[in-house]
């Protein structure tokens, strides 16, 4: 394989990884304050942070630019502060898949918490135990299968992202050129074969990533 | 030792206005579904909070709306079996029993545990997952993990509906000599008339959401306030299943 290709993929894979940890961190303590408390707005979050699945990638990348870019609304603060902007970085690539991805960790995750008998719950509380308490030995564990199709989702989505990536991080070899970005410039290069080979190998892990998704979320206790 | 309750919750189409007392005996909430008997259980146990009242148990107030004092459930000393026994799938029926250890001091747990295994019969399959046993066995387990922390009421929510007569009729046998093992004070859930009859101390009936009589079991089946109650304790429920307007 080409060393550059061999960039892409593993550009490609700590961009995605990155990604997920920053779905896990982020994305899933807002998918348990979503199915287990109320508060005002909390519709409005779930919808904000679900655009990205519906709206063009090149929107959320739009959006995106007008909070991170250089002149964004926290872009700017950035510039000012530490004389750096996240534009064309690697990091762009990190957030842009994050945001792209975090909708299918919000709406699996969600659901998956949702699902954990609320009588459980109230049981652990009668016994003693604290909210936390409770979420790490009751909530989560039994939410376990559907929060792990979650984070593989999320993992293969940012492994995908295209569009935000793109307008946020540019397409710039050797820098910000993930696999989906790599593919983009050699298929329009006319370099057929280093795409194809690029296309099937993007295949292959989604579909590991599908399977592996399938197998969490149907095995149930 | 008791629990005294007195209470006031206003839900959509519904309003519970109750209030009552008892010591150190087997009570039970009698009436259809849709009275307001479980949803008492909560409200003491702290899952709902009342709109106003007060909540005592064992001289410790739990609730009191003008004091603004609401203990948190896990501050309830309460041992609450739940309908559907709420056993952790996760968790072996050991675990699921220490998991009620929670302010039990560390060398005393085991001794606890041991005790409990004993008295409900249940070390034989205490590594089994609550999948792999009998719904007799459950409800024991359910039973044992609510005792662990010594609870000063025990709270039981319709907690043998699930299970066929015979077992019933075991389980209620068995209930009996836990209370005389323990000597804890039960508020007991049911809409079963023979099993009000074979249990209760005194009994507490329950009509859309307020008390229509209470007093010692024999006191109330022998002078049943109205036509009501005593059709009720007849256990001829279901001709009066036109009067229960909520399921």
């Amino acid at each position: 394989m080409d060393s550059s290709v061999l960039f892409s993929l593993r550009l490609s894979l700590q961009v995605a990884f990155a990604a997920t940890v920053l779905i896990i961190v982020i994305g899933l303590p807002i998918a348990y304050l979503l199915a287990r408390k109320n508060f005002p707005g909390k519709e409005l979050l779930d919808i904000s942070l679900t655009l990205p699945l519906v709206l063009p990638p090149t929107v959320t990348g739009y959006y995106l630019i007008i909070a991170f870019g250089r002149n964004g609304f926290i872009g700017k603060y950035l510039y000012e502060w530490l004389d750096w902007s996240i534009m064309f970085t690697w990091y762009a690539a990190v957030l842009a898949s994050f945001v792209v991805a975090l909708p299918l960790m919000i709406k699996t995750g969600r659901a998956a918490l949702e699902s954990v008998d609320s009588n459980l719950i109230n049981a652990a509380y009668t016994l003693g135990h604290s909210e936390w308490e409770t979420a790490l030995k009751v909530t989560l564990p039994l939410a376990k299968r559907g929060l792990l199709a979650g984070i593989v989702l999320s993992f293969a989505r940012a492994l995908g992202e295209f569009g935000a990536t793109l307008m946020l991080a540019g397409n710039i070899p050797g820098k910000t050129d993930t696999m989906p970005l790599a593919i983009y410039s050699l298929s329009a290069s006319g370099d057929q074969e280093q795409a194809a080979g690029m296309v099937v190998l993007l295949t292959l892990v989604a579909t590991l990533f599908l399977y592996l998704a399938n197998r969490y979320s149907r095995r149930i206790f | 030792m008791g629990l005294s309750v007195c209470v006031n919750k206003q839900l959509k189409g519904f309003s519970l206005n109750v209030s009552w007392a008892i010591g150190d005996e087997l009570a039970v909430l009698f009436g259809f579904s849709g009275s307001g008997k479980s949803l008492t259980l909560q409200l003491i146990a702290g899952l709902m909070k009342p709109d106003s009242g007060v909540i005592k148990a064992n001289g410790t107030i739990y609730f009191d709306g003008e004091r603004h004092v609401n203990a948190t459930p896990q501050q309830r000393s309460l041992g609450y079996v739940f309908q559907d026994l709420a056993l952790f799938p996760h968790m072996t029926v050991r675990q699921n029993i220490l998991f009620g250890a929670k302010g039990v001091p560390e060398n005393e747990r085991s001794e606890r545990y041991r005790e409990l295994t004993e008295t409900f019969y249940v070390a034989a399959f205490e590594n089994k997952r609550p999948s792999e046993i009998s719904g007799g066995q459950k409800q024991r387990v359910a039973f044992a993990r609510a005792l662990m922390r010594r609870p000063d009421v025990l709270l039981l929510d319709e907690p043998f509906s699930a299970l066929d007569t015979p077992l019933r009729i075991e389980m209620r046998a068995f209930l009996k000599d836990l209370r005389k093992t323990f000597q804890v004070p039960v508020v007991l859930v049911t809409h079963d008339a023979g099993e009000a009859a074979s249990l209760a101390d005194s009994i507490i009936v329950y009509s859309e959401g307020s008390v229509i009589q209470s007093g010692l079991m024999t006191e109330v089946f022998n002078n049943p306030v109205d036509e009501r109650v005593k059709r009720l304790l007849a256990g001829q429920e279901d001709t009066l299943r036109p009067f229960c307007k909520r399921h």
